[in-house]
């Protein structure tokens, strides 16, 4: 029988297991277990030294599923690194003795529907390609919704009056989608929720601190590869602005390059793989505009953002905007960040009340 | 009765104590090893600044800062807990209001912290290594024989500093002993480790900051004159050392603590209060976090380490 697998990241393992449930009905979708220190310990044992932390994760990941049994992983590539991990990855998976299929729907940078519902149609042959085409359109629309509720939760949680309201309602909505049948029951869902959230009591000030996270697109999604930074900053009562989701890298990023690029285009002329372009027009925005102070985020060894880091300290410097740099990895301590980070909020609030 | 405010920091290797009144004069202050034992330390320090406190003073506010300092927070009942880059910043500016660059290099970090108008517009933290730092020079000091507390003026004696690949502690101490096996001076070497310490902090911790005068350097390492040395000619500025530089989170520390002060008044004496941690891994899930209970009077007080939340 076919087991099907794919990497997590954040909470779009919703999403994407209603996607393959429907258009493989007689498959077993298996759901990779939440990302633990186990997953990373696993992936680090079994990944090059120096190659970037979320191809140890989501290979931690890929392990844990496969020891769940299943058979058929999917993946993914990118514009970076991230492009050569499928094939790596098989590679690896093979030489540790497992015996599986990896299944990587984008290659060479390009997402060609065409070929997709080739290589879906191997996974089974009852696959039909109207039925992917209905399910695809209500995951998009899933994952639109749940950026833009995620979207509202940063803007609020570090105000809420009551510890923990967003957090709990945030994970009935996700036990709600995850049981999504049509597009109409979504919707319905999705507005009930929202309504929901705009209820929960907030006491926001009007000298509150406002925070924008850029960086690399892992490190930012993934809460436990960031250690819960958003979770920390929404304690100190921050407000966080994040640019980076899956609809945005689906739906956005493509048409967006050239607008980013004429935005900044004293900053940057050719374009520098994955988002560093797009983090370095970002940066500028949060410069131009009243944000307190800006994050960068990213793994370890993300090429593409190490070229990205000048600039964007120059943008800082050049605004006079408070900026500060974590690099996360399997080995970062997590005390480090933490009087990092505590010293970067004292910072903002001496600058904000002076 | 007057009022006064102590300030505790407890860094990697030593910690630090300060007692200020309301104009920042200091009345009593003490430096000691930690050696291991953050709470041990701190019993110490409070006994030898009980005994330095005139008997008209009343401890109105207490504040910790450095590595240990949630713990220690708990065990005293600060008023508050803050960042070592904080606390520094608040101890130079009540001193030194016109400062722009503060250097600081410690036992296990060192910091910069760039400065204008008297807030903080920019920091950066060593992240790598600690070959930029106090414990890499006080172990080479062991490694040659000779007491770290030497070791500034046994560098000003050297003319002709030896070059020492000084990228991370270890390839360091490699090349150091190759240097002394093929016949070097003492004294170069130990200039070379005192020049290689000041350009690994430059090129790591200070790269891409500017770098602009007043500069204050402080932390253990401040008190090392080799270094203090190399640091002027390399920035070619003139580089100001407090005589309480060690000192200097304690005292921000302080004055942070009487900024925030409740009106509680805090008693000194500890030998009634016991304080003990007890350190067990959860198996609830894979994540096995490494947990620590804290006990004040045998008291549970706090819990740390959970992921999940659910200790």
């Amino acid at each position: 029988m076919t087991k099907i697998a794919f990497p997590q990241m954040g909470d779009y393992y919703i999403p994407a297991t209603f996607l393959l449930s429907h258009i493989f009905p007689n498959d077993e979708i298996i759901k990779a277990p939440k990302i633990t220190s186990k997953t990373i310990e696993l992936g680090t044992e079994n990944s090059p030294e120096f190659v970037c932390t979320p191809f140890k994760y989501t290979l931690g990941t890929m392990i844990e599923c496969l020891d769940k049994g299943a058979n058929i992983l999917i993946q993914m590539g990118g514009g970076c690194r991230y492009g050569y991990y499928a094939e790596l990855q098989a590679e690896i998976l093979k030489d540790l003795g497992y015996n599986c299929q990896l299944i990587n729907l984008v290659t060479e940078g390009s997402a060609s529907l065409k070929r997709i519902n080739k290589l879906l149609k191997q996974i089974n042959p009852k696959y039909s390609k109207i039925k992917a085409m209905y399910y695809g359109f209500i995951t998009i629309k899933m994952v639109k919704y749940m950026d833009e509720i995620d979207d509202y939760i940063r803007k609020n949680i570090g105000f809420e009056i009551e510890k923990g309201s967003f957090e709990n309602l945030k994970e009935q909505m996700l036990i709600t989608f995850s049981h999504i049948n049509s597009y109409r029951n979504l919707y319905k869902a999705y507005k009930r929720y929202l309504k929901k959230f705009q209820k929960i009591k907030v006491h926001k000030p009007d000298n509150r601190l406002k925070i924008g996270i850029i960086g690399e697109l892992y490190t930012v999604m993934e809460p436990f590869s960031n250690y819960f930074l958003e979770k920390e900053l929404a304690k100190h009562h921050i407000e966080i602005k994040r640019f980076t989701n899956v609809h945005y890298l689906l739906f956005e990023k493509a048409h967006k390059y050239k607008k980013y690029q004429k935005y900044s285009k004293e900053y940057f002329t050719y374009s520098m793989g994955a988002d560093a372009s797009d983090n370095i027009a970002r940066c500028k925005y949060l410069c131009e505009n009243d944000y307190d102070g800006i994050i960068h985020i990213k793994s370890s060894f993300c090429t593409p953002e190490i070229g990205a880091m000048p600039i964007i300290n120059k943008i800082a410097n050049t605004y006079q905007k408070p900026l500060i740099f974590f690099s996360f990895d399997s080995a970062t301590s997590e005390t480090g960040i933490q009087t990092r980070l505590e010293a970067f909020y004292d910072m903002l609030e001496m600058r904000k009340n002076k | 009765m007057k009022d006064c405010y102590l300030g505790v920091d407890i860094g990697s290797i030593s910690t630090k104590g300060v007692i200020i009144d309301d104009d920042n004069n200091i009345i009593t202050s003490a430096y000691i090893w930690t050696e291991g034992n953050p709470v041990e330390a701190v019993r110490k320090l409070l006994d030898i600044l009980k005994l330095n406190l005139p008997k008209e003073y009343v401890v109105k506010g207490i504040g910790t800062t450095g590595s240990a300092r949630k713990l220690i927070g708990l065990m005293l009942k600060a008023n508050i807990v803050k960042n070592e880059i904080t606390a520094h910043a608040i101890g130079t500016l009540t001193f030194y209001p016109n400062v722009r660059t503060i250097l600081e290099i410690g036992g296990q970090d060192s910091k910069i912290i760039l400065i204008k108008n008297g807030i903080i517009t920019n920091y950066a933290m060593n992240t790598l290594c600690a070959a930029g730092t106090g414990s890499f020079l006080s172990s080479q000091a062991k490694r040659l024989g000779i007491n770290a507390e030497e070791f500034g003026d046994y560098a000003l004696k050297s003319k002709n500093p030896v070059k020492i690949a000084a990228r991370c502690t270890v390839f360091a101490e490699s090349d150091l002993v190759h240097k002394a096996q093929v016949g070097y001076a003492k004294e170069d070497i130990i200039a070379g480790l005192c020049k290689s310490v000041v350009l690994n902090y430059l090129n790591n911790v200070g790269k891409g900051k500017k770098i602009t005068p007043p500069i204050i350097f402080q932390g253990g390492v401040s008190k090392n004159k080799g270094v203090v040395k190399y640091f002027k000619e390399i920035l070619k500025e003139d580089i100001i050392v407090d005589e309480n530089s060690h000192l200097m989170g304690a005292i921000g520390i302080a004055v942070l603590a009487r900024r925030n002060k409740t009106g509680n008044t805090y008693s000194l004496e500890m030998k009634n209060v016991t304080f003990s941690t007890k350190a067990f891994e959860c198996h609830r899930c894979p994540n096995t976090c490494e947990l620590l209970k804290i006990y004040r009077n045998d008291k549970l007080v706090d819990s740390w380490g959970s992921k999940c939340g659910k200790y």
